[in-house]
């Protein structure tokens, strides 16, 4: 950011007082109207506002007092008006409200602008920040009520208010158990265990193969093979999935009767096949980008020093590649394991996978156990998050592109 | 300096030229990038290009019609569907040998699903007449076996039938049988017709034929020792209605020949029975010339009917015609689906314009840990993303409770957010928000923030400094972005299937619902050519953009 000068205190009557009043009367307003009467909540807040900004700045409160200060004031007030969940939202009000007032009471608010900003201007930084805070919390938070009713005692879809006092009878691991303790939640997650790592091989390995070969300096019709490999990505997954249910049921039957393979082996392969072929744009494209940056003279000087191809892909080119094809790989993984219109139409009841059966427990009947199964899929989709991340970062570090 | 003396070409090391040289091994460098990436583009091609293809020219096909029905298909080219009246007789006694043999082999009830997509009540028509028309064989068997009792046994028909030929005839009708079931009559049918008969009773020997290829190949019988169908009775009945049939069989002297001429001396003991009244006695429906007419519209092997059917129209007697207004159901969803898709596009360049410049603009290290925030979401899965959104905007769900208990919202009045358009767009901004702004970042992260500082010190204001500098430096990842989002969003199933109840649906739902349910696999394949089209037109186009080797995941 530009250059920054001193931080200058603004005026607590003119400025810090009747803003902090504004922000409460918000809130008042808000608390107000559950209590139907938002007029009085409106006045009581702002009140309340002016004369905390007042107290904190006059007596000169250190910060961590102060704001442990508002936030017990308002827990408390909230348990007397309401119950342990009013004393958390109160406790949360305190927080935003005792936070705001020494941010703007330090100067805080023009910590991030450059010092020639006027008034209006960082008005909006700072509401332009808030918006994107608010695009990030409806980025996230969808996820965590799925975390928290997963621990619902009851068999229902939305809140007891067992859970919303805290009382510790509202909760419950039940559904984790029912999700690891029958079969039917196990037999779908053993599928999708089967199906999806064998796809991603499959992809993986054909996949690197020909983004080697795309990356070649002479490629014939360059063109119009990227668009082929890419094309599973491209079309929309019904039509993929329905040319595929057109496709895989005489080409099942046919293994079945002619080389008299076992039905449900069959089954597994024809998924395994379409979920392979949907996971390979990911990893071409993933692979071909990490190709880019690749120097060539480094095969050269492998072969120079009397490497056969072979020995110089393993040897040389694989151990800097690799991270681009184990991120793609994952890419492919997830594509695969996440996967639900293809299996639908492709797949019988014996390769049900674990989206499917989620799929179906949300169509048709809504038990908590699928919740416990999305909490677990989000566990699982952070720790991969961690190791994308990690290994961008170690790709970069190899190629020294960044500091990461 | 050169290597080249006056006496030739300049040679490589090992003597050949060097330009030859040069050529084989920039051929050498093709075949082997070739080969690298021939296992894969086979492994595409076969498990999903040609797939799809095929699935595509089911759009088309149309062979049902005419391969259950061949010889009143063919007999009907000749009828005028001008004329309002049902076709003549020799139509109704083609479709009744057509219909009895597709009874049998339990065909004729797919060939009534097939047209009552076309003509609704076509499948109750096919499917009773279908079961009734044994009572019309009854009709020529019954008098038959009491004038001439030992036609009532297998033996004495398969002895009659029996001789030397050249058994063109059952070839001819075994080509049929494997038009209307594919590949299942192939295999030794244990007869050979007498040509002498096969040339004085030709319905009958046809008729004969059909059943004897099915006796012995689907059911797998001795068709020496079984009686034949129904079919075969009225065969006989109706080649002994000729003269100079009558005459030939009386002069006949093969195998049972006693027992024909005994049927021929009791003519008058035979029904004349017209087929056209028959069916008219079966169902009046087949008078109805309406019938007639889609039988004959969709005759042909290869039709654009189901295509006008996607498009909510029919073929009419005069060509193609709009559908009546309360029937037109796909051109309103393709339009919902386009303009859905576009809100939901809108509101993710919305809310993801801010974020991306945010992104962009911050120093790396935060960058990097509010990237996390946007890859989250992108990282899981989508079932977990769309219950997610199911707990939030159900009548119960926690938006309603929370407005409920502040008070904003009546308990009695709560907000319908789910199982309608509205559910569709939220859950699907959030969903393809991410894919959004990673093609924005990338774009924004490339334009130098010295742009938007050197327009203001020449005097620009905040908002003339974006809108002429930065905003159309941003607008090829806008373009990205939208083109991606928009892409996959018309595509999608699994969200609007989940939370989009009726009035949130897309054409991919209706594309499940006709593969699945309706089992009308035509139309299903005709609406998703068009939505294929349209697809490849925005690949097309985000080729052009963006180029298709751009694309980044997760930065």
């Amino acid at each position: 950011m530009a250059y920054v000068g001193p931080i200058v205190r603004p005026n607590l009557m003119s400025f810090t007082a009747p803003c902090t009043a504004g922000l409460a009367a918000v809130f008042g307003f808000v608390v107000g109207n559950a209590f139907g009467s938002p007029f009085v909540g409106v006045i009581i807040g702002a009140v309340f506002g002016f004369a905390l900004a007042y107290v904190l700045h006059q007596f000169s409160v250190p910060r961590t007092a102060g704001r442990w200060a508002t936030i017990g004031l308002l827990a408390v007030v909230g348990l007397l008006l309401t119950n342990l969940g009013g004393a958390i939202a109160g406790a949360l009000i305190g927080a935003v409200l005792s936070w705001f007032v020494y941010w703007l009471d330090t100067g805080d608010y023009r910590k991030n602008v450059p010092i020639y900003y006027t008034a209006r201007e960082t008005l909006w930084y700072n509401t332009f920040l808030f918006i994107c805070g608010l695009v990030f919390f409806f980025l996230i938070a969808p996820l965590l009520p799925v975390m928290w009713l997963s621990f619902n005692a009851e068999d229902f879809f939305t809140f007891t208010p067992e859970m919303l006092s805290f009382d510790p009878a509202g909760y419950s691991l039940k559904h984790y158990e029912d999700f690891l303790g029958t079969d039917e939640w196990m037999v779908p997650l053993k599928n999708s265990l089967i199906i999806a790592p064998i796809a991603t091989l499959i992809s993986v390995s054909l996949g690197t193969l020909a983004a080697i070969g795309l990356s070649q300096s002479h490629v014939p019709g360059r063109q119009w093979i990227m668009a082929i490999m890419i094309s599973p990505m491209i079309v929309p997954l019904i039509i993929s999935a329905t040319g595929m249910f057109f496709f895989y049921a005489p080409l099942g039957n046919w293994l079945e009767a002619n080389l008299g393979l076992n039905q449900s082996f069959v089954g597994y392969v024809k998924v395994i096949l379409a979920h392979a072929v949907l996971g390979v744009p990911f990893v071409i494209i993933t692979v071909t980008a990490t190709l880019v940056g690749f120097d060539n003279s480094l095969t050269r000087a492998a072969a120079n020093m009397g490497a056969n191809p072979v020995t110089t892909f393993f040897r040389v080119q694989m151990p800097l590649i690799l991270p681009g094809v184990i991120s793609g790989g994952l890419f492919a993984f997830i594509t695969s394991f996440d996967e639900v219109v293809v299996v639908l139409f492709v797949g019988s009841a014996q390769q049900q996978t674990l989206p499917w059966q989620m799929f179906t427990g949300l169509r048709e009947q809504i038990s908590p156990t699928i919740l416990a199964a999305a909490t677990i899929l989000v566990t699982i989709s952070i720790l991969l998050l961690t190791t994308v991340e990690l290994l961008r970062r170690r790709s970069e570090r190899l190629r020294g592109l960044s500091p990461g | 300096m050169s290597d080249t003396t006056s006496s030739g070409p300049m040679l490589a090391a090992d003597g050949t030229p060097l330009k030859t040289s040069l050529a084989r091994a920039l051929r050498r460098q093709k075949i082997r990038a070739l080969a690298l990436i021939a296992p894969l583009l086979l492994f595409v091609m076969i498990t999903f290009i040609i797939p799809i293809a095929t699935m595509l020219f089911r759009s088309v096909e149309n062979q049902i019609v005419s391969a259950t029905l061949p010889e009143a298909t063919a007999a009907l080219q000749a009828w005028d569907q001008t004329s309002g009246e049902a076709p003549s007789e020799d139509v109704f006694q083609a479709l009744f040998f057509d219909l009895f043999k597709a009874a049998e082999a339990k065909e004729h009830t797919k060939l009534g699903t097939r047209l009552n997509y076309e003509q609704t009540g076509t499948s109750s028509l096919f499917r009773t007449s279908g079961r009734n028309l044994d009572d019309v064989g009854e009709e020529w068997q019954d008098p038959i076996e009491d004038i001439a009792p030992a036609l009532e046994d297998g033996e004495t028909w398969y002895a009659m039938m029996s001789g030397t030929g050249s058994n063109d005839l059952l070839e001819a009708r075994r080509a049929l049988w494997n038009d209307m079931v594919p590949d299942t009559f192939n295999g030794d049918v244990g007869l050979t017709l007498s040509d002498e008969i096969a040339g004085m009773l030709p319905l009958t020997a046809a008729a004969y034929s059909d059943w004897a290829i099915f006796e012995a190949l689907e059911e797998e019988r001795d068709i020496s020792t079984r009686d034949p169908w129904e079919a075969v009775y009225a065969a006989l009945g109706l080649d002994l209605r000729n003269p100079e049939t009558v005459a030939a069989v009386n002069a006949y002297s093969g195998p049972h020949a006693e027992d024909l001429q005994l049927v021929t001396a009791n003519l008058d003991q035979m029904p004349d029975l017209m087929f056209r009244d028959a069916f008219a006695d079966l169902d009046e429906d087949w008078l109805d010339p309406e019938v007639w007419q889609t039988i004959k519209i969709y005759s042909p092997d290869y039709t654009s009917g189901y295509f006008l059917n996607a498009i909510d129209m029919e073929k009419g007697p005069d060509g193609a015609q709009m559908r009546p207004e309360n029937q037109q159901i796909y051109i309103t969803l393709f339009i919902r689906t386009l303009w859905m898709s576009l809100v939901i596009t809108g509101s993710c360049i919305l809310l993801g314009y801010p974020v991306a410049w945010l992104l962009a603009n911050l120093p790396l290290r935060t960058a990097n840990v509010l990237m996390i925030l946007v890859l989250l979401p992108f990282w899981t899965s989508l079932l977990v993303r769309t219950s997610a959104w199911k707990v939030l905007l159900q009548q119960q769900g926690v938006i309603n409770e929370i407005l409920v208990w502040l008070g904003f919202v009546d308990d009695a009045n709560r907000l319908i957010l789910m199982n309608n358009a509205t559910g569709t767009v939220i859950a699907m901004t959030h969903i393809l928000l991410p894919f959004m702004i990673l093609p924005l970042y990338s774009v924004m992260k490339t334009i130098p923030p010295s742009y938007l500082r050197a327009a203001k010190s020449l005097g620009a204001t905040n908002w003339t400094a974006f809108w002429r500098v930065y905003f159309p430096q941003s607008v090829p990842g806008i373009g990205a972005g939208s083109i991606l989002v928009f892409i996959l969003s018309i595509g999608y199933y699994i969200t609007p299937e989940i939370v989009g109840g009726t009035d949130g649906v897309f054409i991919s739902n209706r594309i499940a619902y006709h593969i699945s349910s309706s089992l009308n696999w035509g139309l299903a394949a005709a609406l998703g050519t068009i939505l294929l089209a349209v697809v490849l037109v925005l690949y097309w186009l985000y080729d052009r953009i963006v180029g298709i080797d751009n694309v980044k995941l997760g930065g």
